[in-house]
């Protein structure tokens, strides 16, 4: 079945300099193992490639079930240069949220 | 704190986690909270160059501009329960902060709080320009006129004024986290080789360097992720014991939640390699950090392990990026949208003989907005970008208003690295009437 993230897991963003970090949990633990499955680096590249210019790396956290995809080229050359509205990128994983994954 | 050693415990507590951050949480913080020591963390990236430039204009600026009114509020509490605090709000003029807070003091009737101020951190003399930004590897100097160059210190900095038994003590560049692991290294006994509790300690601080972070600010979802009463949102503590281990709380009855979710959430912030976030004062890795719920609002964390510091310190230098102009204009109803976007096309059309680099955003559906922005070395270009979005009024799509325009100078960010020996901190202790040198 079809679910949408916002609907099984919460997601933070962090940025420094042009990186921006995108941190996911889901809110049951049972999930962790479908989030490692579904939302590998591509998928997240390919939903937010309006933002990601650069790659995309994907850390696991097994011990606090999170995932961390760390973003290069995502903030218009930087924080203290960008011409964005959200200059900081705040709202990405929010944005992320809206992707949908398969679930068993 | 006064006693040094011996202790088992500490409760450290976060009263700001930027420079903008509200002041009543932190007042009541230290008033219901318990504290052994407060950190006040008001320094981002950008705000030491633009203290920089205050400085140039006035040598007795150059420090947080609300230094006066968050220590106005948290002094006489700070001092009747004994809890020191410590601020980067130094920022581009630690001193001169010192001297404002030693004035504050002695208005408020504190004449035996021992104001201690921390510097080094300016570097500006001795980094090479034509070193390549970490960045993207051109030349610091190529980037712009370079404003400030300021290294970011570690804990060890720190030590003198806490064992002078500073009550407040303030700095420019010191890493965030490092503000906290400096009072709980001092204040638990801690060797700052000593790895495990450094990488501990440096945790900590990175849990609780944006106050309000942990304890649901920066969270809310309604419905997904509910908040209590987040209008009255509570400032975190961590109460750390000799071995490292945090459990991390907020005073009772304030607003927020302390959960593992909120903690989670923070553990990860803006961490770009969760096996190496490396501080001045160690390499953390927090791939083995487990958080558990222990009591509502009281969340536990241990695991962190520790590499050895590196020998170079991150060096954060501001220049000059230019000029950004930044314009909006207003549709609604029908077909909104793509008048909207008509007008944004007009002003690319219009300004194109300026050769700028434009970004035109169109906003929302019922109601959109246009926003046009641009970077530019020339004020006047910047101006341009402005006037040809007001021009829309009469000269643009059917219904255009709310037109907003501002110009802002900007300061970009590009780093290096120093050798750590290249480094000197000093600590000035300022008592009333008089300076005394003590490191």
């Amino acid at each position: 079945m079809r679910a949408r993230l916002h609907d099984i897991a919460h997601a933070r963003t962090g940025d420094k300099g042009d990186t921006s970090t995108l941190s996911v949990f889901p809110y049951r633990d049972e999930h962790y193992p479908d989030l490692v499955r579904e939302l590998t680096s591509e998928a997240v590249r390919r939903h937010l490639s309006t933002h990601i210019r650069g790659e995309v790396i994907r850390y696991e956290l097994p011990n606090v079930c999170a995932l961390q995809f760390v973003c290069r080229r995502s903030l218009d050359g930087g924080v203290t240069t960008s011409l964005a509205l959200d200059t900081h990128g705040k709202s990405l994983s929010s944005r992320l949220l809206s992707l949908e994954i398969d679930l068993p | 704190m006064s006693t040094h050693n011996g202790r088992t415990a500490m409760r450290i507590g976060c009263g700001a986690g930027f420079a903008g951050d509200r002041i009543p949480p932190a007042v009541d913080l230290l008033e219901r909270g318990d504290l052994g020591v407060l950190v006040l963390e008001c320094l981002a990236e950008r705000t030491i160059a633009l203290g920089q430039r205050r400085r140039l204009q006035d040598p007795g600026h150059g420090y947080d501009p609300r230094l006066r009114a968050r220590l106005s509020a948290l002094l006489p509490a700070a001092a009747r329960r004994g809890v020191p605090i410590l601020s980067n709000m130094g920022a581009a003029n630690p001193r001169a902060a010192g001297v404002a807070a030693r004035t504050l003091a002695d208005e408020l009737g504190l004449n035996d709080l021992r104001v201690a101020v921390v510097t080094g951190d300016d570097v500006l003399d001795r980094i090479d320009l034509q070193a390549p930004a970490l960045e993207d590897g051109r030349p610091l100097a190529e980037h712009g006129p370079i404003i400030s160059a300021n290294a970011y210190l570690g804990a060890d900095a720190l030590i003198p004024a806490l064992a002078a038994g500073a009550d407040v003590v303030l700095t420019g560049r010191v890493a965030d986290p490092s503000l906290f692991l400096a009072p709980l290294a001092y204040g638990l006994g801690w060797d700052l080789e000593d790895w495990p509790r450094t990488a501990a300690g440096t945790l900590v601080g990175h849990l609780l360097e944006c106050a309000g972070q942990i304890t649901g600010g920066y969270f809310a979802d309604p419905g997904h992720k509910d908040v209590p009463d987040l209008a009255d949102l509570g400032f975190p503590y961590a109460d750390v014991g000799a071995d490292g281990t945090a459990t991390i709380g907020k005073p009772p009855g304030t607003g927020g939640i302390v959960s593992r979710a909120t903690v989670r959430e923070q553990l990860l912030y803006e961490v770009t390699d969760p096996t190496a976030y490396v501080t001045p004062d160690v390499v953390l890795d927090l791939s083995g950090v487990t958080v558990e719920e222990a009591r509502p609002d009281t969340v536990l964390v241990r695991g962190a392990v520790g590499r050895p510091r590196p020998g170079t310190l991150k060096v954060s230098v501001g220049y000059h990026a230019g000029h950004r102009a930044e314009a909006e204009i207003s549709y609604a109803g029908p077909n909104a949208r793509r008048r909207a976007e008509l007008a944004g096309e007009i002003v690319t059309a219009r300004l194109a003989p300026t050769g700028l680099r434009l970004r035109a955003d169109v906003t929302g559906t019922e109601e959109c907005r246009l926003r046009v922005a641009a970077l530019t070395s020339s004020p006047e270009r910047a101006d341009d970008v402005c006037f040809e979005v007001e021009a829309l009024y009469t000269n643009g799509p059917a219904g255009g208003g709310g037109v907003r325009t501002n110009v802002t100078d900007v300061i970009g960010i590009v780093s290096t690295l120093l050798p750590r020996d290249a480094v000197t901190p000093r600590t000035e202790i300022l008592e009333t009437a008089h300076a005394r040198e003590t490191a």
